[in-house]
């Protein structure tokens, strides 16, 4: 299944990309997801091993399921105001 | 300011997240009421220097249509404690120079009590939720994010607060 993965800020910058298409396997959890992008290496093994991560612009937990189509968004610590 | 006696209550609160110049009176319009006594504005700026060094400015960055969704409850939840729907929050992204505005909070309530802590608790809500971030340039060209705050799902504890979502 395809999901829509999204890097925010710094981590955009640690990734170089903004965003990424990635094919998954049915039944894989966010913490998979995070899982399978640090093992391609770099420059994903500069994301941290448990980041804030928001499925569909909600923040979630990392066994939260996911489905084709989401969009996965990698969140930094924030800083607004 | 005129008292904006007539005004319907059905929108409120307001939030948005603009990539131009804040009005600050515009915020301020948006919230006051002949039954209220108190009207606080906060504005955040961007200020010039940053552990002791010389800073020419920022660039806010937010996932938008995450961020308007966040700010728009932590704007309810202020109403909730002020007692009124009369809150208003503007939060700016894109280049700023020293100086301009970031973010500003308009609150009013019969009673300044209320008033203080409903901005108060904006202010620290968007610090520890609002999917923001900021790039500060100091004198000189280097550039860095600043640190923030890690983002915990809602009812998650310290415990999770500490290590993040596994």
């Amino acid at each position: 299944m395809q999901v829509r993965t999204l890097f925010l800020a710094a981590y955009r910058d640690a990734v170089g990309t903004p965003a990424l298409e990635l094919d998954l396997p049915e039944g894989a959890t966010v913490g998979d997801l995070v899982v399978y992008l640090r093992r391609r290496g770099a420059p994903f093994d500069r994301l941290p091993e448990a980041p804030a991560v928001a499925l569909n612009r909600t923040l979630v937990r990392g066994d939260a399921a996911l489905a084709a189509g989401d969009e996965v968004a990698f969140l930094p610590p924030v800083a607004g105001g | 300011m005129t008292a904006p006696a007539e005004r319907s209550e059905d929108a409120f609160p307001r939030t948005a997240i603009v990539s131009s110049a804040i009005d600050p009176a515009a915020v301020l319009a948006r919230v006051g009421h002949r039954s209220d006594g108190s009207v606080l504005l906060f504005l955040g700026t961007v200020r010039d220097h940053t552990d002791g060094r010389p800073v020419s400015g920022m660039t806010y960055e937010a996932y938008e249509m995450m961020a308007a969704n966040v700010l728009q409850a932590i704007a309810e939840e202020a109403a909730a404690r002020l007692g009124t729907p009369r809150v208003a929050v503007v939060h700016r992204v894109g280049e700023l120079a020293i100086g301009e505005v970031s973010v500003a909070i308009g609150v009013s309530s019969p009673h300044r009590d209320r008033a203080y802590d409903a901005s108060r608790y904006v202010i620290e809500e968007i610090k520890r939720r609002l999917p923001v971030w900021k790039h500060e340039h100091f004198v000189g060209g280097d550039a860095r994010w600043v640190e923030g705050e890690p983002l915990v799902p809602v009812g998650e504890g310290a415990a999770q607060r500490a290590g993040g979502i596994r």
